[in-house]
């Protein structure tokens, strides 16, 4: 494997030391453009106390295409889907060179505060959010409970 | 008849085939339902774009580049542009990803030398945004000494020295290294094929990059390419502009008399300067006439749903009904012989011919009566799908005709030398049979579509006079098809060429009657669909 471009040795020695509150991410022995990554579900929000598991992949042409991410943990979110992946501009055509790792797990984390019904991927989940908030709430409660425990 | 006489009526035809030909070269008569039409080349659409980006720099006193990028912004409406910059200059401005024009600032930020080079355009000391860091007001020497720079994205550390040759800001004062920079818009044009808005790489940031700088940055070779995206986005921009669909084509038709709210209405067929047709309402890449472009699309993706049911009934051999002999149609008409018992059938409905060459002719004409018997679901749906094939298979045996053109071309090539030989005619007096051959040719696209028409036209008194004309057009060509087919005998030339002349002149006539009554018939209003158009 080719030498890891300087960017990725400083973000990947940023993250070690100095992570954002909530997340961690820490490269894989294997290949080190392959994070695992924990984020916290936000206070005031239905994932409140659930600790989700992601998978961060940095393509070859990473900084100027965007990284590859995706939930590894179950979640029922409007803008996430079964497979985990996850609706967010900044992961595809608003995407800039000039962020970063942690800029997206940020924002990833951001997303989890506040869920967009009206641009879903997983569109079941999108529907009952918009007919019955209470209910998709709960649901994203249970949820958490059930599989977001950190286990 | 003497063949005297045959050569008279031989060479007034011939005459009046010259005539015509001239005269539509000259002056081609405009019909009602024709559009005005203008043949761009590529420089011509170039031109066009030069000529907008100077108006708007004379009207409202920018340069070159920056009117470039705001006209690009509006999708070069000009006039919404100039009334949006009268009415707030800085808005539009910043819309479309510029800094407003600012007194160049007296501070200067670390990452911002104005003594930007070579490398860096001249606009940078134009801009007005700039992030207040401490180090603004320390003095601009003691920053060039003490500040080495790192690139946001690549982590790349640069010298103090070297920032003028190494790094590069747009106005907005966002600074990144310049191989940064060329990998990006390298990418965006390549991969992304993003030309008018390239944003600057700051993330939010939607200053645009400029085509000047662009074209240091890259290689000549994205460089074209940056610029042959700018054109097309400019064609695509621009209602009154159309690419010529055809491979290798790089013309662009001008028309302003087909906006989309007149396609229900008329077929604006234009003919590109590389001789090919086009439809200027949809981009399809032949003549669509005398169908209207919804239409079009929607049959197009009837057929390719239902293809499979229609390919799998519709095999490509058929099977003689007297003597069950495997036949496969190579070209020419529809009136077959079986080679084997020698009975004369349609290929098209496997009728006799003989009942095709009388007034009962009932081959084009779908008889919707026995639809109306279906009385369950069941039957009610064999007898749509019946319906559809009906006309898929007219029209789809008109588009293969239609494929064997080459064929055709060189069999009719060969009689035309076979009777130079025998008949002793020169070149030009045998021209008449290529002439026939367009005109089937031309007539059969015509056909094929008339059927797409049928199918959707709701059954009243326009649509049995629609479909008068189709038999009789459908008639004629089957006719001339089967004259060109003829093997040419030494002592029957002379009928034969009179023939097909006759023929031809009345399947051209037959076929402008279809579509001149179709076509007027839009502006009429004549027709009624039984789908919304």
């Amino acid at each position: 494997m080719a030498a890891l471009p300087k960017r990725i040795l400083k973000e990947t020695e940023r993250l070690m030391s100095d992570a954002p509150p909530g997340i961690s991410a820490a490269p894989n022995n294997d290949n080190l453009r392959h994070f695992d990554v924990t984020v916290a579900g936000p206070d005031q929000s239905p994932y409140e106390g659930g600790v989700f598991k992601l998978e961060l992949f940095l393509p070859d042409e990473y900084p100027m295409n965007p990284p590859k991410v995706r939930f590894l943990t179950r979640i029922y979110h409007p803008n996430i889907d079964k497979l985990g992946r996850i609706c967010l501009d900044i992961l595809k055509d608003k995407w800039s060179p000039a962020l970063q790792i942690r800029t997206v797990l940020l924002s990833i984390q951001a997303l989890l505060g506040a869920p967009n019904p009206d641009d879903p991927l997983a569109n079941d989940v999108a529907q009952n959010w918009k007919e019955d908030e209470k209910a998709a709430i709960a649901q994203a409660k249970e949820w958490t409970r059930l599989y977001a425990n950190g286990e | 008849m003497s063949s005297d006489e045959d050569a008279n009526d031989y060479f007034e035809y011939e005459d009046d085939g010259f005539e015509d030909d001239e005269m539509d070269q000259e002056a081609p008569v405009k019909k009602d339902y024709d559009v005005a039409y203008n043949v761009k080349t590529l420089s011509q659409v170039i031109d066009m774009q030069k000529k907008a980006i100077a108006n708007i720099q004379t009207v409202l006193e920018l340069d070159a580049s920056t009117a470039a990028i705001l006209l690009r912004h509006f999708g070069w409406n000009s006039e919404k542009l100039q009334e949006q910059f009268f009415n707030d200059p800085s808005k539009a401005l910043t819309d479309a990803g510029l800094s407003p024009p600012s007194s160049p600032s007296a501070h200067t930020s670390p990452l911002l030398p104005p003594t930007a080079s070579s490398s860096t355009p001249p606009r940078i000391t134009r801009s007005s945004k700039r992030v207040a860091t401490p180090a603004t007001t320390r003095s601009r020497s003691a920053v060039s000494i003490q500040t080495s720079f790192e690139c946001p994205v690549c982590c790349i550390e640069y010298p103090a020295a070297s920032l003028s040759t190494k790094t590069l800001a747009l106005g907005c004062g966002h600074r990144f290294c310049r191989d940064c920079w060329v990998e990006y818009v390298v990418g965006k044009i390549r991969t992304d094929g993003e030309s008018a808005k390239i944003q600057c790489m700051e993330n939010g940031c939607h200053r645009i990059v400029k085509g000047s700088l662009i074209d240091q940055l890259v290689d000549p070779d994205t460089s074209q390419r940056y610029r042959k995206l700018l054109n097309e986005a400019f064609v695509s921009d621009t209602a009154t502009l159309r690419w010529c669909p055809h491979p290798g084509c790089e013309n662009v038709i001008e028309c302003s008399q087909a906006p989309p709210r007149m396609l229900n209405q008329i077929v604006p067929t234009v003919t590109c300067g590389c001789g090919n047709e086009l439809c200027f309402g949809c981009g399809f890449a032949a003549s669509h006439r005398p169908v209207l472009c919804k239409l079009v699309k929607l049959w197009q993706k009837k057929c390719a749903d239902d293809s499979e049911t229609a390919n799998w009934l519709q095999a490509n051999t058929k099977e003689c009904i007297k003597c069950q002999s495997t036949i496969e149609k190579n070209g020419g008409c529809n009136h077959m012989t079986c080679k084997k018992c020698k009975w004369e059938f349609c290929w098209v409905c496997m009728g006799p011919w003989s009942e095709h060459g009388t007034a009962w002719y009932q081959c084009n004409r779908y008889d919707e009566k026995s639809g109306m018997d279906a009385r369950d679901s069941q039957a009610k749906s064999r007898a749509s799908l019946e319906r559809y094939l009906h006309y898929f298979n007219r029209w789809a045996n008109h588009e293969l005709s239609a494929k064997l053109d080459a064929d055709f071309y060189k069999n009719t090539e060969k009689k035309m030398e076979a009777m130079q030989q025998s008949g002793n005619l020169s070149w030009i007096e045998v021209q008449f049979a290529k002439q026939a051959v367009d005109t089937v040719i031309r007539a059969r696209i015509t056909l094929k579509w008339s059927y797409c028409m049928a199918f959707y036209l709701k059954r009243n008194n326009q649509t049995e006079l629609f479909e008068d004309n189709q038999r009789d057009l459908e008639r004629a060509v089957e006719n001339l098809g089967y004259l060109l087919e003829q093997n040419p005998e030494p002592d029957s030339i002379s009928k034969l060429r009179a023939d097909i002349t006759n023929q031809s002149a009345y399947v051209q006539k037959r076929h402008d009657i279809l579509m001149d009554d179709t076509l007027k018939g839009y502006l009429e209003r004549r027709w009624e669909f039984s789908v919304d158009i």
